[in-house]
C-alpha cells in the first residue's frame, strides 16, 4: 500500500474555521474512525489519515456529540479521536502543530524514541505551544508498532485530544495478519476535566456511585459487617477501584459509545490484528472478545512472543496488539469494560455492516481486598494467581481478623515509616503498605475469579532477546503514595510541585527501578523517551514497555538503560493522579555534565 | 504493628520470590530478601543453590515458549534479584536540558506553570450543612450552619458560620469564625483563628483553637476551645456520621456538646456542660451537591445554663422536627 498522502487540507480548513468561528457543531469522526471500516489498508490517503514526511495538524475546540448530548472537546484537526498518523520506520517526519486555542497546548508522541526536546512535555522538554503559535517537531522513526499521541497540557487529553500513531516496519512485520483495525479507547465526560478534578478534591469518592450501603448489607451483598467495620476502622473503601466511574463517564471506542457501535469489517478465516490504544484519562479496561480467544502479539508497540488468552486488562496509556481469527460469518463483540465494572463499551467486528454484536450484561462490581493494602495473609507468591481473594477460608479470615484486631490505627501499622524510609511522611501519605509484594503472576483487580484465561504480567515475553542484558549497576525505589481522602497523589510522599529536582541517571547507565504502590489504586507508570524491561521472570526476554501498571499493594521492578540524553517526564498516566502531583522529571546526562 | 504475627507470612512470600529469580544456580545473599518490611531472620534459601525446580508454577503457562530460556544463553551474571550493583546515584544536575535549546527564561516560566499544574493547584469548597426550619411545641424556628474555605492540601483559610432564631423574633445566635487551617495528619487539620458572636447580646470575640478531621470508622469530628475577650473559657465538640442507606439516601446522626468553664450570666451560659444536642437527619441527594432532608433534634441545657433559661421563662429542653436542605459547591 502507498502511504504518501498529502496533508489533510480539508481537516486543516475545518480547524481554521473552528478557530475563527468558535465551536462548530457535531464534528465528524475522522474517516479512519468511522463505523464500517474495512481496516487500515482501505484507509490510506483518506481524510484523517496522515502520512508522509511533512504533516501539519491543528489544535482547536469542537463540539462533540454523543447521543443527544453535545459537549465541549479539545480536538486535533477537529475530530475525536484525532487523525491517524501513519509513518514508516526509518523515515524522518516533520510534524507541525498549530495551536488555535486561546490557551497553551502541546502534543506528546507517546512511546516514541526521539530527541528529548521533541517529546512534547511543557516545562520539561520544551515550553509548550502558545495560543496562535506553531511548533515543528522533527524526528526519525527508530521503531515500528502501535503508538499514540496526546496533549500534555491542562488535562486537554481528557477532553478529546488524542489520536493513534502507527509506524510500519521497514522490513517484514514480525506479526502476521490479513487485516488490521485500530481501536482507540477513551472515557468521555460532559463536564470539564478541571471541574471533575475539583469535585474529587472537594469530596472523596465523588464519582463512586456504588459504595457499600446499609441496603446492601441487609441483602447480604458485599462485605459482611465485621469486614466493613475493619475497613472502616482503617478509613479504607473497598469499592474505590476507579476514581471516575461509568456513572459519569461514557466509554468510547474510536469516538463511539455502545449505541454508536463502531463496526470493523473482517472476512471469516482472516487473521485480524487489533491495535488497541487506551487513550482514556482515568479508566483501565478489561478487554475481551466473547467467544474467541485473543493472541497477544505486542505491548506498547513492541512485539511479544504470542500468548493466547481470553481476557486482559489494558491500563491507561498502554497499547496492545492482539490477533483474532474469526472463522464464522457472525458479528463478534469487542468489549472494553471499566475495571470497576461501572460501565463498558461495545464495538462490533462483523463480516458486513448492519450486523450488531450483543452487549453482554455488566459483571458484578469487584471489591478490593487486604492484599490491595499490601498486607496479604494469603498463601504465598506462587499460588497467589489462583487464589480466590474474596472467598477466603475461615482460617484465613480468622488470621486476618486476629491481625487486624491487634492492629491499632494509631500505632501506625499501616503507616510505619520504617517500611519506606525515603518517603517524606506528611498528610499526603495516608498509608504505607507493610508488605508490598510481587503480583506479576496474579490476575489483575476484578478478574481473579472469571472462568477463563486472564493474561498476567508474568506471561509477557519479548519476541527478541533484550538488547542490553547488563546487570543493573544500581537500584532505586520509587514509592507511589497517596491520601485518597484529600485526593493527594505523589511519589515518595512529595508532589511534583514540592519536589521538582530530577531523578538523575548517567548516560547509558543500567538501573533497576522498583515501583512500590502504597495506595489502593493501580498506577500505570510511564517513562518518557525509553523502553524499560519489566523484570517478570522472563529473563533475557523481559517484555519491553513504556507504561507498566502497578497493582495496589504491589511492587513492580523494571530495568532500563538510560540511553536517551536529556530531561524526561516520568509519571502516573492516570491523568488526575498526575495532575495531583504523581510526577517526576528523569534526567539522563554524562556524568560530568551540568553539575 | 505486630511483627511477630506477620513475620512467618513475610517469609512465606519471600521464598517463592527467591525461587522465581534463580535461574542460573548461584548463591543469593540473604539480605536481598526484599520486599519484606522486616526480612525474615533465617531464610530457608539463603546461601544454597536454587535450582529451576523451585520455580513456582504459573497459573497458565504461556502457550508457546514453554521454556522461557530457550535459545538464550543464561550466563551466571544475569540475575534477576541478585548481583545488582550499588554504585551511588549521580548528583542531580543543576541545570535543565531544555534551557540550552529554548532559553532559560522561557523554560523557567514553563517549569513554574508545570509545577502549578502538577500538584500546585488549590481549590475551594462552600458547604451549607444545615439550612432548616424547626417545629417545636408552639414555636417555629430556623437554623443554618456551614463553612467555606479556600487553599491547598495543607494550608487553607476558611470561614465558619452558624445562626438560629425563631420566626417573627430577632435572631438568637449568630456566630462567625475566621480560621487558618493546616493539615497535620492524613485525616486531621489543626485550626486557629477568631470567633465573633454577633448574637447573643452582648457580643463576644473569642480566640479559637481546634482540630477537625475524620476519626476511624468515618466519624467526622470537630473539637474546639474558645477564649473570649473577657477571659472566659469555652469548648465545643461536634461529631457526625453518614450512614448510607442507598447510594442517594443517607442517614446522619449528629451530636454537639458545649462546655463552659465558668458562668457567663450576661449571655445565659452556665458553668459545666451548657447544652447537648442530638439529631438524626435523613437526606436524599438529588445531586450530591443538593440534598433535602428531614429529621428530628433533641436539645437539652443542663446545670446552671438550664437554671438561667428557666429563670428567663424558656424551656431548657426542646424537641424539634426539622426539614431543610444541604448544599455544597
Amino acid at each position: 500500500m502507498t502511504l504518501t498522502s498529502p496533508i489533510d487540507r480539508r481537516n486543516l480548513l475545518r480547524g481554521a474555521a473552528l478557530a475563527s468561528g468558535g465551536m462548530a457543531l457535531a464534528p465528524l469522526f475522522p474517516a479512519w474512525a468511522k463505523s464500517g471500516s474495512h481496516g487500515l489498508h482501505s484507509l490510506a490517503g483518506q481524510p484523517g489519515v496522515l502520512s508522509g514526511d511533512n504533516i501539519e495538524v491543528s489544535v482547536g475546540q469542537s463540539a462533540f456529540r454523543l447521543g443527544k448530548k453535545t459537549g465541549h472537546a479539545y480536538t486535533i484537526n477537529g475530530t475525536l479521536p484525532g487523525p491517524l498518523i501513519r509513518l514508516r520506520e526509518g523515515q524522518n517526519v516533520k510534524l507541525v502543530v498549530r495551536n488555535t486555542l486561546d490557551e497553551d497546548t502541546s502534543v506528546h508522541w507517546h512511546g516514541m524514541l526521539l530527541p528529548f526536546h521533541m517529546d512534547g512535555v511543557p516545562g520539561v522538554s520544551y515550553p509548550g505551544i502558545g495560543p496562535g503559535e506553531s511548533f515543528t517537531y522533527e524526528f526519525p522513526m527508530k521503531q515500528h508498532g502501535t503508538y499514540w499521541y496526546h496533549s500534555h497540557s491542562h488535562m486537554q487529553e481528557a477532553m478529546g485530544m488524542y489520536g493513534a500513531l502507527i509506524v510500519d516496519p521497514v522490513g517484514k512485520d514480525p506479526i502476521a495478519y490479513d487485516r488490521e483495525h485500530v481501536l482507540v479507547l477513551s472515557d468521555w465526560s460532559f463536564a470539564h476535566a478541571h471541574v471533575n478534578f475539583t469535585k474529587q478534591k472537594q469530596k472523596a469518592g465523588y464519582f463512586n456511585k456504588r459504595k457499600q450501603t446499609f441496603a446492601g448489607l441487609a441483602k447480604g451483598e458485599d462485605q459482611p459487617l465485621s469486614e466493613r467495620m475493619m475497613w472502616g476502622q482503617m478509613l479504607m473503601d473497598p469499592t474505590d477501584i476507579a476514581d471516575v466511574t461509568g456513572a459519569y463517564y461514557h466509554y468510547l471506542i474510536n469516538g463511539h459509545d455502545s449505541m454508536g457501535n463502531w463496526t470493523g469489517i473482517f472476512k471469516p478465516g482472516e487473521r485480524v490484528r487489533l491495535r488497541i490504544i487506551n487513550a482514556a484519562a482515568m479508566s483501565n479496561f478489561n478487554i475481551r472478545v466473547p467467544g474467541l480467544p485473543m493472541t497477544i502479539v505486542a505491548a506498547d508497540g513492541l512485539p511479544l512472543s504470542p500468548v493466547e488468552t481470553d481476557e486482559f486488562q489494558i491500563a491507561v496509556a498502554e497499547t496492545w496488539d492482539v490477533v483474532i481469527e474469526p472463522k464464522e460469518a457472525i458479528p463478534i463483540a469487542f468489549i472494553a469494560e471499566s475495571i470497576d465494572r461501572s460501565g463498558q463499551c461495545r464495538a462490533t467486528l462483523a463480516p458486513q455492516m448492519g450486523m450488531v454484536a450483543p452487549i453482554p450484561p455488566l459483571r458484578g462490581r469487584p471489591l478490593l481486598t487486604m492484599k490491595d493494602m499490601g498486607m496479604d495473609h494469603g498463601s504465598g507468591g506462587g499460588d497467589m494467581a489462583g487464589m480466590d481473594h474474596s472467598k477466603m477460608t475461615p482460617e484465613e479470615m480468622a488470621a486476618m481478623d486476629s491481625a487486624m484486631g491487634k492492629m491499632d490505627h494509631g500505632s501506625m501499622n499501616m503507616r510505619d515509616p520504617s517500611v519506606a524510609p525515603q518517603v517524606k511522611m506528611g498528610p499526603g501519605v495516608a498509608s504505607l503498605a507493610p508488605m508490598p509484594m510481587d503480583r506479576n503472576k496474579e490476575r489483575p483487580t476484578g478478574l481473579e475469579k472469571v472462568p477463563h484465561r486472564v493474561l498476567t504480567l508474568s506471561q509477557l515475553r519479548a519476541l527478541e532477546p533484550n538488547p542490553d542484558q547488563r546487570i543493573p549497576s544500581r537500584e532505586i525505589d520509587v514509592h507511589l503514595t497517596a491520601n485518597m481522602e484529600r485526593y493527594m497523589w505523589s511519589m515518595d510522599g512529595e508532589k511534583y510541585s514540592e519536589k521538582t529536582e530530577p531523578l538523575p541517571f548517567r548516560h547509558n547507565e543500567r538501573v533497576r527501578v522498583n515501583l512500590i504502590n502504597h495506595t489502593m489504586m493501580p498506577h500505570p507508570i510511564h517513562l518518557h523517551g525509553h523502553f524499560f524491561e519489566v523484570v517478570n521472570g522472563q529473563k533475557g526476554q523481559y517484555p519491553r514497555k513504556n507504561v507498566v501498571n502497578v497493582l495496589p499493594g504491589a511492587k513492580v521492578t523494571f530495568d532500563f538503560t538510560a540511553d536517551a540524553m536529556g530531561d524526561w517526564a516520568f509519571h502516573c498516566h492516570m491523568l488526575m493522579h498526575m495532575h495531583a502531583g504523581m510526577f517526576r522529571v528523569v534526567t539522563v546526562r554524562h556524568e560530568e555534565e551540568g553539575q | 504493628m505486630n511483627y511477630s504475627l506477620l513475620l512467618p507470612v513475610a517469609a512465606l512470600f519471600a521464598a517463592p520470590a527467591f525461587a522465581q529469580s534463580s535461574h542460573q544456580g548461584h548463591d543469593m545473599p540473604a539480605e536481598k530478601a526484599e520486599p519484606s518490611a522486616s526480612p525474615p531472620a533465617s531464610d530457608p534459601h539463603a546461601g544454597h543453590d536454587m535450582s529451576a525446580a523451585d520455580e513456582p508454577v504459573t497459573e497458565q503457562p504461556a502457550l508457546e515458549a514453554a521454556d522461557p530460556h530457550a535459545g538464550h544463553d543464561m550466563s551466571a551474571g544475569e540475575a534477576e534479584t541478585e548481583d545488582v550493583g550499588n554504585v551511588p546515584a549521580p548528583a542531580p544536575p543543576s541545570d535543565h536540558a531544555a534551557d540550552a535549546i529554548f532559553g532559560s527564561d522561557v523554560m523557567a516560566r514553563s517549569r513554574k506553570e508545570l509545577a502549578y499544574e502538577v500538584g500546585g493547584m488549590g481549590y475551594s469548597l462552600v458547604t451549607i450543612d444545615l439550612l432548616e426550619v424547626g417545629f417545636q411545641k408552639g414555636r417555629e424556628s430556623y437554623r443554618f450552619e456551614g463553612e467555606a474555605f479556600t487553599g491547598g492540601n495543607i494550608n487553607r483559610f476558611g470561614l465558619k458560620f452558624e445562626g438560629e432564631g425563631a420566626f417573627g423574633e430577632r435572631i438568637d445566635d449568630l456566630e462567625l469564625q475566621a480560621l487558618y487551617s493546616r493539615a497535620i495528619a492524613p485525616y486531621w487539620n489543626l485550626q486557629a483563628g477568631v470567633r465573633y458572636d454577633i448574637k447573643p447580646d452582648p457580643s463576644r470575640t473569642y480566640l479559637v483553637a481546634g482540630v477537625e478531621g475524620i476519626a476511624p470508622y468515618w466519624f467526622k469530628v470537630n473539637a474546639a476551645g474558645f477564649v473570649s475577650n473577657k477571659g472566659e473559657l469555652r469548648a465545643r465538640l461536634e461529631a457526625s456520621y453518614d450512614q448510607r442507606i442507598t447510594q442517594s439516601l443517607i442517614l446522619q446522626p449528629r451530636i454537639e456538646a458545649n462546655i463552659a468553664f465558668q458562668n457567663i450570666r450576661a449571655i445565659g451560659v452556665g458553668s459545666g456542660l451548657t447544652d447537648f444536642e442530638a439529631g438524626l437527619r435523613l437526606r436524599y441527594e438529588i445531586e450530591q451537591e443538593i440534598a433535602p432532608y428531614i429529621g428530628v433534634e433533641w436539645r437539652k441545657q443542663t446545670d446552671a445554663t438550664a437554671r438561667f433559661s428557666r429563670a428567663a421563662g424558656e424551656d431548657p429542653e426542646t424537641f424539634s422536627l426539622v426539614a431543610g436542605i444541604r448544599i455544597w459547591f
